[in-house]
């Protein structure tokens, strides 16, 4: 075997390394991509707390936010209760509606944690996860942004913060702006 | 036991082992599935190792699946479509996923090439022997050790 052949296998050996290192620093392993972004977002009915239920079709045409949260789920689902609760306040009259769907709960502390940051939003309970599972959830707190024509659009690990929040209503907000005058051009056209 | 007891033990027996086999293959199925399936709040558990409450809403939606007429594989392909290729245990063995299953032999043969290359060169060219040492020279090594010994 030649110096200059040798020489050659540095390469071959060390950049895929490199490149695999590379891929792994920049990425998160605690995110698991989910596969429903942009699909049709899983139908369901949920039994609110108040009593009723909430169906996802009967919510086409508004802009969606589906989190799901346990009262145990502490500090992020304490976190983001602030942010749900004000973002719903400010943009319920936008066409917007959070629904919030309880996981693996007892109902005493669901309605504990209802009261104690005051939510006015629609909450409900998935009491046998299916609803959880249909939506690909692997951790507590998990929150779906879904556009006006029932598509998952974004899909938030973690507490929701404010920017999160505001980015994504109003980026879908302008979404279905721009959808609503596409129609409106080719309703014009017809 | 008369005639008529042994008759009708026979039938109940008749009648009830379908269901008892049906449903220990459902459950054979619910395990299979299961364990081939990632858990998806637990660090490298099975579905079916799992003691969490989401495994066991995992297990009872295969159950439900499976009763409804599912095949395995649907059910399976069920979970992949909710939480992608993340979700099974061991990826599939097509595309991009068979350097998962073939790298590791690669390795080997590179690994046993490379040590038969190295063993042959060592046969090729073997360590020099010893050179042999001048009484002289052995003999000074010898007086002065013997003197720093003393």
């Amino acid at each position: 075997m030649t110096a200059s052949w040798k020489r050659s296998l540095i390469p071959f050996s060390v950049v895929p390394i490199l490149l695999l290192l590379a891929y792994g620093f920049r990425t998160d392993p605690r995110v698991v991509p989910s596969p429903l972004i942009e699909k049709a977002a899983p139908p369901f009915s949920l039994s609110l707390f108040d009593g009723g239920h909430l169906s996802l079709d009967g919510l086409r045409g508004k802009v969606v936010v589906v989190n799901f949260w346990a009262s145990w789920c502490y500090p992020a689902c304490y976190e983001e209760a602030p942010v749900l609760e004000g973002g719903w306040r400010a943009y319920k009259d936008k066409g917007v509606v959070v629904v919030g769907v309880n996981v693996q709960d007892t109902e005493q502390a669901a309605r504990e944690f209802m009261r104690r940051f005051q939510f006015s939003f629609p909450n409900g309970v998935d009491p046998r996860g299916k609803i959880s599972i249909d939506y690909g959830v692997y951790g507590i707190p998990e929150t779906f942004f879904l556009d006006t024509e029932g598509r998952i659009a974004y899909k938030h690990v973690g507490a929701v913060t404010g920017k999160v929040f505001s980015d994504q209503i109003e980026g879908l907000l302008e979404r279905a702006r721009q959808a609503g005058q596409e129609r409106g051009k080719v309703g014009r056209g017809a | 036991m008369g005639r008529k007891g042994v008759i009708c033990f026979i039938i109940s027996l008749v009648m009830v082992a379908p269901r008892a086999f049906g449903a220990s293959s459902l459950e054979e199925d619910v395990r299979q599935i299961s364990t081939e399936l990632r858990c998806p709040v637990c660090q490298g558990l099975s579905v079916a190792d799992s003691p969490s409450r989401m495994a066991d809403q995992m297990r009872d939606l295969i159950r439900e699946r499976l009763e409804a007429g599912e095949s395995p594989e649907a059910v399976k392909a069920y979970f992949v479509e909710r939480y992608g290729e993340w979700i099974l245990l061991a990826p599939r063995r097509e595309g991009f996923n068979l350097l998962v299953w073939v790298l590791p032999f690669l390795g080997l043969t590179g690994g046993a090439a490379a040590l038969l290359m190295v063993l042959r060169r060592w046969k090729n060219h073997p360590a020099p022997a010893a050179t042999s040492v001048d009484p002289a020279t052995l003999e000074r090594v010898r007086r002065e050790m013997a003197q720093d010994q003393s």
